[in-house]
């Protein structure tokens, strides 16, 4: 019997995966994002920086389908962005309701859904790929753990497992390091490395300058418009910076280039849990 | 026979008292059952509003003297998608618009029920329920509307459960979540519809939110969830009957009672999360606590 499914588009294997022309979105007026244009390259690895109310989230939410610019044209693989489900968007920790009654199983299992199609249960494959994308991301033995009980690194690992069950080809990764220790973000960062290797894209916001320049290919500086996107040598010039952080930003002459301090942290709130 | 045997078979006796039973155990499983959704969405205020907001609509079935279901279903799901429209706009916060509906729609409905002469009783009868005038065709009705919401609840369990759980990602999977969104409105609609004979409008959003609020308590995972919730709702309706027969305590509320009763020993004495074993834990001394128990405890202390 064919199943049921939702609508979905098919790829364009010669586009590349994100290609966004002159993108504005304007929210009560306010210009939230103006003149926004790039593209990504099958398999890159892309960390967008930027203060807080850059822009960051409404641009994942743009390139996800869950926003519709204001103007300009969003392709993702080659299509209009809201008919894929190859897309995951890994939403900030804080977004979600931790108690909420669940194991880490069933949540990995929500990233099988598009596929499934309505009025199907899970079968015995999609089992199968929850249990290997927890294996994955070395979650296998706490598959039947209640997700209130992981830890913040543990919680974004569960969100990657449930990227990978879903086959998704562009991960969308908001502010996955924040609030995790160092030894956590480093193990989120090897894991979406390893992701690359599978011919995933990722995109990931950040605060971190340094986890951008050490992690990741393609650095983004982004400040309602993109400043500077590019290697990462390229990209985290003080001028840049200066540009993207405005005033929140010192940079200090030292011997050898520019000391940067940058003021990034916590101005959203409620980020931390 | 005996004395346990006769209690139980006396009020079976009485064809108005079975038909009451059949009535409270499908309500309450019912609305158990979707109530799991209401409790984990935030939706309490809703559905308080919206049995509220239905008054008028029954009241104008009344009074001109349709089937009050018919009524209630119209007006119910006007209201269920009025709200969900209004909200969704963004002018107006869900909290205002939701009060703004309900407290309009049911001084409607109090201000149209005033100008009938019987008003007091009718008032009673819509506003806490009279299970014991249920008749065998309000029966079937029950029986179908509440098949057609477990049913439904069944049929989109996994939408449900991403949408409820992750909203975003019910967007990038491409769920119609507007359309789901309505959907549970409606549903609820037709569970306050089922449920307006048995414990009335006042009384309603506690078998919507108690049965599921004891059931949260006691599991982690949502299809227990919503069997343990189901479970509670089916005594809750039957023992409370069973209680306003023998100490004559009016029906709806001795059901609402005993699933309050139900909710407040979970809540003190439930395996998981119960306050009393907590407290209780906290007593025992530092030795006992090995390095297993003291896991358990980073487990259960959220």
């Amino acid at each position: 019997m064919a199943r049921l499914r939702w609508k979905t588009t098919d790829h364009d294997v010669t586009a590349p995966t994100v290609e966004l022309d002159q993108v504005s979105l304007n929210y009560n007026g306010k210009a939230v994002l103006e003149d926004v244009s790039f593209r990504i390259e099958p398999g890159q690895r892309v960390a967008v920086v930027g203060p807080n109310g850059a822009g960051k989230s409404t641009l994942f939410k743009i390139i996800a389908g869950i926003l519709r610019a204001s103007a300009g044209d969003v392709h993702v693989y080659g299509r209009g962005p809201g008919g894929h489900i190859c897309i995951a968007y890994v939403p900030q920790r804080s977004e979600i309701d931790w108690t909420f009654p669940a194991t880490v199983a069933d949540v990995v299992m929500m990233g099988r859904i598009g596929k499934i199609g309505l009025f199907h249960r899970p079968s015995r494959e999609d089992w199968n790929l929850v249990h290997s994308s927890l294996g994955q991301v070395g979650m296998g033995h706490l598959a039947d753990q209640q997700i209130g009980e992981l830890s913040g690194g543990q919680q974004q690992r569960v969100f990657i497992a449930r990227a990978l069950a879903q086959e998704a080809e562009l991960l969308l990764m908001d502010e996955p390091f924040t609030g995790l220790d160092a030894p956590s973000q480093e193990t989120i960062a090897e894991i979406v490395g390893g992701m690359q290797r599978h011919g995933v894209t990722v995109m990931v916001a950040t605060h971190d300058l340094n986890l951008a320049a050490e992690e990741f290919e393609r650095v983004m500086l982004l400040n309602r418009r993109v400043v500077v996107f590019g290697r990462p040598d390229q990209v985290l010039t003080s001028q840049a910076l200066v540009q993207a952080y405005g005033g929140h930003m010192h940079v200090l002459p030292a011997d050898e280039g520019d000391v940067v301090l940058a003021d990034t942290c916590c101005g959203g709130g409620g980020e931390e849990r | 026979m005996s004395a346990v045997a006769t209690w139980i078979a006396d009020p079976l006796g009485y064809p108005f008292m079975v038909r009451g039973l059949a009535a409270a155990l499908m309500v309450g499983i019912v609305c158990s059952v979707l109530g799991t959704y209401i409790v984990l969405r935030g939706m309490a205020f809703f559905g308080f509003a919206l049995s509220h907001a239905i008054l008028p609509g029954v009241v104008i079935a009344y009074l001109i003297g349709w089937p009050l279901v018919v009524g209630a279903l119209v007006v119910g799901v006007l209201t269920a998608l009025g709200i969900g429209t209004l909200s969704t706009q963004g002018q107006l916060k869900e909290d205002t618009a939701i009060g703004l509906i309900f407290s309009g729609a049911f001084a409607l409905g109090v201000a149209l029920l005033s100008t009938v002469r019987s008003y007091s009783t009718d008032l009673a009868h819509f506003l806490f329920g009279n299970v014991l005038g249920v008749s065998s065709a309000d029966l079937w009705l029950t029986a179908g509307l509440g098949a057609l919401v477990v049913g439904t609840i069944i049929a989109f369990y996994k939408e449900f459960l991403v949408l409820s759980f992750d909203p975003i990602l019910a967007e990038t999977l491409r769920l119609p979540s507007t359309v789901l969104r309505h959907l549970l409105l409606v549903l609820i609609a037709l569970t306050i519809v089922v449920s307006l004979q048995t414990v009335g409008v006042s009384l309603m959003v506690a078998m919507l939110v108690t049965p599921a609020a004891s059931a949260r308590l006691l599991t982690q995972r949502l299809p227990t969830m919503m069997v343990i919730s189901a479970v509670i709702g089916a005594v809750s309706g039957v023992a409370g009957l069973y209680l306003s027969y023998y100490w004559n305590v009016a029906s709806g509320p001795a059901i609402v009672l005993v699933a309050t009763a139900i909710f407040g020993l979970t809540f003190l004495f439930g395996p998981r999360q119960g306050v009393v074993w907590r407290w209780w834990r906290t007593l025992q001394p530092q030795a006992a606590q090995g390095e297993e128990a003291q896991a358990l405890q980073r487990g259960r202390v959220r």
